[in-house]
């Protein structure tokens, strides 16, 4: 394949990598700005969205497009009270310390997972994408729902964007992230904020599942891979900074496209770890973080 | 009257006695009629889920028919299922735990590579025959040791070497290979590159995918525009993606022949939306899965125990997709035990040596309901089992068989004789 058509496709895969790693890691993010907390089930939340989405588009009858549409609404909403169940009875259980928090959504993965394989299986299954349309071009054809999923994430994250910006919970949001104890001291129910928080940031994850399972299908380990690439984004763009988060989502993904094609996706992966350890070493809050 | 508060010497005695005998007889008749008991090494979860499921289901019919024809040697089989979680870590765990905790006579069952590598040097160690159904040339090469035996499948060395003449002689000359990065993976690269070298044609590009990976795109732009032929062969949960992408990425445009190995397809439906570029292609199948109108006295029998129907679904669910052309070998392993186990006399763990020195003097494995998939030779030198493949086209969203190899186009001379190594 000659060198241009070569970089468009590998720039269409960055672009889809992109746009569910920025849903992902904009929850995590958004999770650990607000409420301070290392979210480590951050993973299995997007392996439950697909897993859902696998469920609702199974009871769900009629065409693909409305059984998927159904997913959309309801596994992200349904994960989002799961984690505001979570939230309820451990972290706030924990006061939110850090450590302790860190070690209770490590336990939270690991049971949320088994759950999974106890109720779901360890099997592989298929969602049908909404709709099957592929663009032909001259060198080669594209799934026209990967490009569906990059406008979704764009829209979506234009909203959570809007949402902090324009809004006045996003406002609450602002104000018990920068300091809790004056937000508190003003009437902010941070107990809520926190619940609140925790639940957004989880249903984007399960929203950026739900948008993946048509690809690839929604297996029960299937957010190990999603979990360590939002980390990384997150570190990279600084814990907190939606911003910081959607530039280094671009810049991850991108490269990995392009690495992975032009040279093996091994190498993509080693180069995105190293840049993480250069940013840990040189500037620890992260390209665009506020200095601790 | 007996008094029980002041027992009599004598009275003791007697009850202690009686207490003795009551204790040892039923380990004297239990030892009549204790069952022999089969360790099964299953992926029922990880990357071989899929096959896990069906190996269960095909291992329990056998079991069935087994029983229902009086066990072996006159007493009744049973099969103790553990996980290996498809991990070569946990797979010598797996063989560790059997043996000794369980008390199994033998381990089978395996099918990945990488898991029976991890786990043979275990059972070696331990001296407990490890009847593996995983196609890699590891246990032919002369690689693992005197206990391992693969007496129920085919090896990819022998699988690929009958059919290269036909691929080169039907589809093309210049060949692109696609296969899973570990050493399942390798000897497909390793002897379809010279078996294809030996037929006049060429690989032109290798391309290996890890065997965790979830998208595919980005593997496919380094396809040789000249590749006459791809060859591809893709494992673990993640094949349905692979093969869709595959889809997607050449489109409605021109595209080569394509010839696959059904790994890519097993458990997935061919009439799924998105798989209809494979139309026209081939594949590589050891026991066809949808139902050929020649097939064998034997095969309808088999479909009905193992619970699949002539297209290859699960009778209860047409969506549930066997792994059919592999689960036969966990079948023809279980009654290669049993032939095993009657020709050395086993009795118990002791006779595990007579027992692989039963195995080894096996030859002709006449086809019949033990070996549904056809029959075969046993090679006791190199441990391997030798038998015919088939060759299928998806014609209107179904696979059919358009030509099957002889018994002898999949033979190789020896690389190794396990019958002068110590136990």
């Amino acid at each position: 394949m000659a060198f241009g058509p070569f970089l468009l496709l590998a720039l269409m895969e960055g672009l889809v990598t992109s746009a569910v790693l920025a849903l992902a890691a904009a929850g995590l993010s958004l999770v650990f700005g607000v409420m301070r907390v290392v979210n480590v089930a951050h993973g299995a939340f997007f392996m439950l969205g697909a897993v859902l989405a696998w469920a609702v588009a199974t009871f769900v009858p009629g065409p693909p497009a409305v059984a998927f549409i159904a997913a959309l609404a309801i596994a992200p909403l349904a994960v989002a009270a799961l984690a505001a169940a979570a939230d309820g009875l451990i972290l706030k259980r924990l006061d939110y310390d850090p450590e302790a928090t860190i070690v209770a959504t490590i336990g939270l993965l690991y049971m949320i997972e088994q759950a999974a394989l106890s109720l779901y299986g360890p099997n592989a299954n298929p969602v049908q994408a909404p709709f099957e349309w592929r663009i032909q071009l001259p060198w080669f054809g594209y799934s026209g729902y990967k490009l569906f999923v990059v406008l979704a994430a764009a829209l979506v994250l234009l909203a959570l964007w809007a949402f902090m910006t324009r809004t006045k919970a996003g406002l609450i949001m602002r104000a018990t992230q920068v300091d809790r104890t004056t937000a508190r001291a003003f009437g902010i129910n941070v107990d809520r904020v926190y619940m609140g928080t925790f639940a957004l940031g989880a249903g984007l994850a399960a929203l950026a599942g739900v948008l993946i399972v048509p690809i690839s299908q929604a297996h029960y380990l299937m957010g190990g891979d999603p979990l360590l690439l939002s980390f990384i984004v997150v570190i990279i763009g600084g814990l907190g900074s939606l911003r910081g988060t959607l530039i280094a989502a671009l810049v991850i993904g991108l490269s990995d496209g392009v690495i992975s094609m032009f040279f093996t996706p091994t190498l993509a992966k080693i180069l995105a770890t190293l840049l993480v350890a250069m940013v840990l070493v040189f500037r620890p809050q992260g390209l665009f973080g506020a200095k601790a | 009257m007996t008094n029980f508060a002041n027992p009599t010497r004598r009275g003791l005695l007697m009850a202690g006695g009686a207490g003795l005998l009551t204790a040892a007889l039923p380990g004297y008749v239990g030892a009549q009629a204790a069952p022999i008991k089969i360790g099964f090494q299953l992926h029922r979860t990880g990357i071989g889920a899929s096959y896990g499921r069906w190996y269960e289901r095909t291992a329990q019919a056998a079991l069935k028919l087994i029983n229902e024809g009086g066990g072996i040697n006159g007493r009744p089989v049973e099969i103790l299922f553990e996980d290996d979680a498809t991990d070569p870590k946990r797979g010598s765990e797996v063989v560790d735990k059997l043996t000794q905790s369980d008390g199994c006579d033998v381990v089978m069952g395996t099918l990945f590579s990488h898991v029976v590598i991890g786990s043979a040097p275990r059972a070696g160690e331990l001296k407990v025959p490890y009847l593996v159904c995983s196609e890699g040339y590891h246990v032919a090469s002369g690689m693992l040791n005197r206990w391992t035996l693969q007496p129920g499948i085919t090896d990819v060395r022998s699988q690929i070497s009958s059919m290269a003449p036909w691929v080169s002689g039907n589809l093309g000359k210049k060949v692109t290979m696609i296969f899973p990065d570990f050493a399942f993976g390798h000897d497909h690269r390793d002897f379809f590159t010279a078996a294809m070298a030996a037929q006049g044609g060429e690989v032109i590009a290798q391309i290996a995918i890890p065997p965790t990976e979830t998208s595919f795109t980005r593997y496919f732009p380094q396809i040789p525009a000249e590749t006459e032929v791809l060859y591809h062969v893709m494992v673990g949960p993640a094949v349905l993606t692979f093969v869709k992408e595959l889809g997607e990425f050449y489109g409605s445009g021109a595209k080569p022949q394509i010839f696959g190995f059904i790994d890519s397809l097993e458990a997935v439906d061919t009439a799924t939306p998105g798989l209809e570029f494979l139309e026209g292609t081939h594949f590589w199948e050891a026991h066809n899965r949808v139902k050929p109108a020649d097939a064998g006295e034997h095969e309808g029998h088999y479909r009905e125990a193992v619970g699949v129907d002539d297209n290859g679904a699960s009778i209860s669910d047409a969506a549930d997709v066997a792994t059919y052309s592999h689960m036969f070998s966990t079948w023809e392993t279980l009654f290669a035990i049993k032939a095993g186990m009657e020709a050395a006399g086993y009795a118990g763990p002791a006779d595990r040596q007579k027992f692989v020195e039963a195995m080894e003097a096996m030859t002709d494995l006449p086809y019949g309901i033990e070996r549904p998939q056809g029959a075969k030779v046993f090679n006791g030198k190199t441990h391997q089992v030798f038998g015919t493949q088939n060759i299928s086209q998806v014609q209107g969203g179904k696979l059919v068989r358009v030509h099957s190899t002889k018994l002898e186009d999949g033979l190789y001379p020896d690389a190794v004789d396990y019958t002068t190594m110590s136990f």
